[in-house]
């Protein structure tokens, strides 16, 4: 238990710290040492119960209880005066009416002597492991980054001290969100993180479109906010006793019980992970500094979006509800894929991505099948490393080459040969056979095939993959498109920002090999222990896997070979004559640069056009959901 | 277990060379069609033993490692397929295959190279749904991935999935580099991409795109030949029949811009998919 | 046993020329004389082409295209300069901006005369560029293997 509170408590209080400490080589140290004794304590926290199954923990609630409404009240106080000030009157009144549907639960949930306020299960350890050690290295590249972000961005006022408290707040958060069985806990926490998220992508406050993006992201996840509050009215209404307010206890009690709160959370977290009709928010994030997108993504905020929806997957199973919240994630797999197409900035493909992969996340949990979690918690875990890797050499390459376009990284492979090859790895592991995406993906689809009417997912999922092909891969091909050997530009890239950026891609290598190890300790008990049994991919397939990552490692060998004795020739630009770094003689002399572009097909797969779509589409069916519901009230 | 491996070496050994005298009865019937007497039904052979003769000349050494992969790949898909491995390893295998090859075509870095390479990518995408749906299909028709127990399934999966199989034949067009639908790179001489894709492969390096397709070849007109593998002969028949058809369409018809292939292919996929695993779903 | 000759394939360019022997090669390819019969196939693309027929004279323009297009074709190659243009200049040979024949640019291995040379002569003088390409290869093969 101490683990767990240890966990939550002491990126807090190092946040308070941070928030003291000046700019310098001290507070640098000191973010590397914190980051360092956290990814420790979450590598402790996998050995000890890695094998122990769910184990709950007796905390006292009744103070720790009051201590958090003060604070949910404090926030709230905070929101309103931010939002007063800027005239958010929504914003304002949102936060209002939150607050007095908790108050008013609260009042009718008569304080049990609430046991088993915190607990761990695999997956919690899981999720444990992505924010303790991603987050963590999120944290430490923060370090170089921040820095240079700074010299880049002279301008700006440096608060940086702030900057750092918040994300290991946001990491404290986050452990709280997944190791609470109290919901009014799981709650706080999760309005914490709201709360950070919202400051984050503000980061740059004097910009006007920054702050509207964060106003935008606190808004709606304030409306799933509102969501998850309305739970708690249900609860108080229905069982003023508040057994039911223990996560355990309300998913113990069955679909007839518990469908209503499921669904209410599964809305709430629909908005936390960015699904349509409200992914604009996650889009609009990219604004922040890039390690703050990398957070975002990868091991916060839209993870606790997923993790709860995952979390209530059993009671979905089969159910109205779970499958409108699937064809809620799998429409925002294939439209936010495809509007993936469309984008040339690079921090945008990777938001869809993000988008996209959150859906199917969701359009698995929502199946709520063994199978389907089993996909889905997967998908999770490899999602956030490739996500944070992709993130964090974006964010390199950006400082170096000043731009976040696709089109400007065209030969990057030769110009920063190392991070390009972190890059490389991160997008092969976001799409391509054997590495881990792909795994997941085969497992999605065995799981909605299983489903009842699960063959519209398929469909969805057919569409979705081909689309994702598409546009992983002109990236990829803009990486590798060298057409000579330029000046190095990897010269002045931070420790700090190597420091992440190397164990990321080991980890992602390491996860892909060790797959079946992950899947057998960690995912295949959480699932057992629910369902009572589980998927797994079979031996036959297993082999074919390992066959295949190890063909892929064992290719690049043959370069050894092919370097050998080979004829250069020149390329050819119409019989015209061209140099090696590609310029051809034009007409009338002149020489000119080849210039190639990738197709972004905007024209098919814009932004506005699908979005549209997708939110008009997910909102029909939210809309039927939560009709669903209240007729369900009602009746 | 050792009649898998047996398969899957007759394969990697055999397919070149059927798809060799495939390859060659299509050129010879495309001759035919034109009035013309044709090359020997062994110039599939030849010209990819030539290319072997030739100079090992590339615009830069990086190249030949993507297309030797594709070539493994691709080997390796078809030889999954043969030997009865779960369906959708092979269609993801095949899709990390034409990945090493668009990313080959990338690498040469020459504007003809580059748009075969895009060109290829939006085939790619064009085919990819129909593939993963047949895969679905014959899951719900067998209950199954392994192509294994779809070929021994006892009745004719045409019969269930007849749909899925008009969809496959569909995407056939563009898998094979046939017209309408030979934009990333064609094997008829002149055209407005040079040679596209393969623009910049010469020498060995273009031999291992020639002996890919082959096996490519092969690996397909096996795809199709599982509708009807309870029927081997007459699935046979159908195989001769559905390339004899290709061929009609390559010499007839002109090519088609990229959205006509992406619209025809994914309505195709989307009305054969939707309609047929709906009702295999609903019954 | 050598496959190079039975699959020799063909770029064709077209230098300063009337576009008379330009059409003739491209008959060769029609029903009436079917080059595909030896195998051979016009592929518009110097990396995969192993014989360069070149039709016209060379003017400035078109000089640098065609050292550009012969440097891109992989070794063993043989250039076949088709039409009386190609090998000499022909009647163009004093305009002011021909240089002359092919020869004076990359060089030529066979020599078909005519203006224009007939689809006959110009199948006769690819096959009798097979052989020279045949033994080019043989070399080739005798360097690489030493
Ligand atoms: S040889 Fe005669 S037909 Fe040929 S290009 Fe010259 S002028 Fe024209």
């Amino acid at each position: 238990m101490e683990l767990l509170v240890f966990l939550i408590l002491f990126p807090a209080l190092a946040a308070l710290v941070f928030c003291i400490l000046p700019n310098g080589r001290l507070r640098d140290t000191i973010v590397v040492l914190v980051s360092a004794i956290i990814i420790a304590v979450t590598l402790y926290l996998f050995v000890m119960f890695a094998g122990a199954g769910t184990v709950y923990f007796d905390i006292e609630s009744g103070m720790i209880s009051q201590i958090m409404t003060g604070l949910e009240i404090i926030i709230s106080a905070g929101l309103l005066y931010l939002a007063a000030k800027y005239r958010q009157y929504l914003i304002a009144g949102l936060v209002v009416v939150q607050l007095g549907v908790v108050l008013y639960a609260e009042s009718l949930i008569q304080e049990t002597a609430a046991l088993n306020n915190l607990f761990i299960d695999p997956f919690s350890i899981i999720m444990a492991m992505i924010i303790g050690i991603i987050g963590s290295l999120i944290c430490v590249y923060s370090v170089g980054y921040m820095r240079d972000y700074h010299t880049h961005h002279a301008d700006m006022p440096d608060k940086r001290r702030w900057f750092f408290a918040l994300l290991f707040v946001f990491l404290a958060a986050m452990f709280g969100v997944v190791f609470s069985n109290n919901l009014f806990w799981l709650f706080f926490f999760w309005e914490v993180t709201t709360l950070c998220s919202f400051l984050l992508i503000g980061y740059n406050w004097g910009d006007e479109q920054t702050r509207k993006n964060a106003f935008w992201a606190l808004l709606l996840n304030l409306v799933g906010g509102l969501g998850f509050a309305c739970t708690f009215a249900w609860i108080g209404l229905t069982d003023p006793s508040g057994g039911l307010i223990m996560m355990d206890t309300l998913l113990a009690a069955g679909p007839a019980v518990a469908m209503i709160p499921a669904a209410l959370i599964g809305f709430a977290g629909l908005t936390k992970a960015a699904q349509m009709p409200f992914s604009s928010w996650l889009v609009g994030a990219m604004i922040a500094p890039t390690p703050v997108s990398a957070l975002l993504h990868s091991s916060t905020m839209v993870k606790a979006g997923v993790y709860v929806i995952v979390r209530f997957a059993p009671i979905y199973n089969v159910t109205m509800v779970g499958y409108l919240i699937s064809l809620v994630g799998g429409v925002t797999f294939l439209l936010a894929s495809g509007i993936a197409i469309s984008q040339s900035n690079a921090k945008k493909v990777l938001a869809y991505s993000t988008i996209a992969n959150l859906g199917l996340v969701v359009a698995c949990a929502g199946i709520g099948s063994y199978a389907a979690v089993w996909a889905a918690i997967l998908l999770i875990v490899f999602h956030a490393i490739a996500k944070s890797l992709l993130f964090l050499s974006v964010g390199t390459v950006e400082h170096k080459i000043g731009s976040r376009d696709i089109e400007d990284m065209t030969g990057l492979l030769g110009r920063m040969p190392k991070v390009a090859v972190m890059m490389i790895i991160g997008i092969a592991g976001m799409f391509l056979a054997p590495f881990g995406m792909l795994i997941s993906k085969w497992a999605a689809l065995v799981a909605f095939l299983d489903a009842p009417y699960g063959f519209i997912l398929v469909l969805l999922l057919a569409f979705g993959s081909a689309v994702t092909v598409f546009f992983w891969t002109k990236w990829l091909g803009k990486l590798i498109e060298v057409a000579w050997k330029p000046e190095p530009l990897e010269v002045k890239i931070s420790n700090h920002e190597y420091g992440a950026l190397v164990p990321l891609t080991v980890l992602m290598v390491a996860v892909c090999i060790g797959f079946p190890l992950l899947s057998s300790y960690l995912v295949v008990p959480y699932v057992f222990g629910i369902y009572g049994m589980t998927a797994t991919l079979g031996q036959a397939n297993m082999i074919i896997m390992v066959m295949m990552v190890f063909m892929v490692l064992v290719m690049p060998l043959t370069l050894l070979h092919f370097r050998k004795d080979r004829k250069i020739l020149p390329r050819y630009v119409g019989g015209r004559p061209a140099t090696s770094d590609m310029h051809f003689k034009g007409s009338i002399g002149v020489q000119r640069p080849v210039a190639l572009g990738n197709y972004y097909l905007a024209n098919y797969f814009g932004e506005q056009r699908l979005s549209h779509i997708g939110n008009g589409v997910c909102i029909a069916f939210i809309a039927l959901m939560l009709a669903g519901i209240l007729l369900g009230v009602i009746a | 277990m050792i009649t898998e491996i047996i398969f899957a070496v007759g394969f990697i050994i055999l397919a070149p060379f059927i798809g060799a005298l495939i390859g060659g009865m299509d050129r010879k019937v495309t001759a035919r069609m034109q009035g013309r007497v044709g090359p020997p039904v062994l110039q599939p052979l030849y010209d990819v033993f030539k290319l072997f003769e030739k100079e090992k000349a590339v615009v830069r050494n990086e190249v030949n490692f993507y297309i030797f992969s594709y070539l493994i790949f691709v080997v390796f898909t078809g030889a999954l397929f043969f030997s009865g491995s779960d369906i959708l390893l092979v269609i993801f295998a095949l899709t990390l295959a034409h990945a090493f090859l668009i990313l080959g075509a990338y690498a040469t870095t020459s504007p003809y190279s580059h748009i075969g390479a895009e060109r290829e990518l939006l085939q790619l995408m064009a085919v990819e749904p129909m593939l993963i749906l047949a895969a679905a299909g014959f899951y719900m028709a067998t209950g199954s991935f392994a192509v294994k127990d779809i070929a021994l399934w006892p009745e004719p999966l045409f019969m269930t999935i007849p749909l899925l199989f008009v969809g496959i034949v569909f995407v056939l067009t563009i898998k094979l580099r046939k017209s309408p639908f030979d934009l990333a790179t064609s094997h008829h001489a002149h055209q407005e991409l040079v040679k596209g894709l393969t623009t910049e492969f010469a020498g060995p390096t273009l031999g291992m795109v020639e002996i890919a397709h082959l096996y490519e070849t092969v690996f397909f007109l096996g795809l199709v030949w599982l509708f009807f593998a309870s029927m081997p002969w007459v699935g046979l028949l159908v195989v001769i029949v559905v390339y004899f058809l290709e061929i009609l369409i390559d010499n007839t018809t002109t090519r088609v811009r990229w959205q006509v292939m992406l619209r025809s292919a994914w309505l195709v996929a989307l009305v054969a998919g939707a309609i047929n695993l709906g009702v295999l779903a609903l019954l | 046993m050598s496959y190079i000759t039975k699959s020799p394939w063909i770029i064709h360019y077209d230098g300063s020329s009337c576009n008379g022997c330009d059409i003739e090669v491209l008959a060769c390819l029609t029903p009436l004389y079917d080059l595909e019969r030896f195998g051979i196939v016009n592929t518009g693309n110097p990396k995969h082409a192993d014989v360069f027929l070149v039709t016209g004279g060379i003017n400035a323009q078109s000089e640098a295209v065609v050292k550009n297009t012969y440097e891109q074709m992989p070794d063993p190659k043989v250039v076949v300069a088709v039409g009386i243009c190609a090998c000499t200049g022909g009647v163009f040979r004093e305009c002011y901006n021909i240089i002359g024949g092919v020869d004076k640019v990359i060089p030529v291995d066979v020599y078909v005369p005519g203006c224009a040379a007939r689809p006959e002569s110009i199948i006769d003088g690819v096959v009798r560029a097979l052989g020279i390409l045949e033994e080019k290869r043989a070399k080739m093969a005798e360097k690489g293997g030493k």
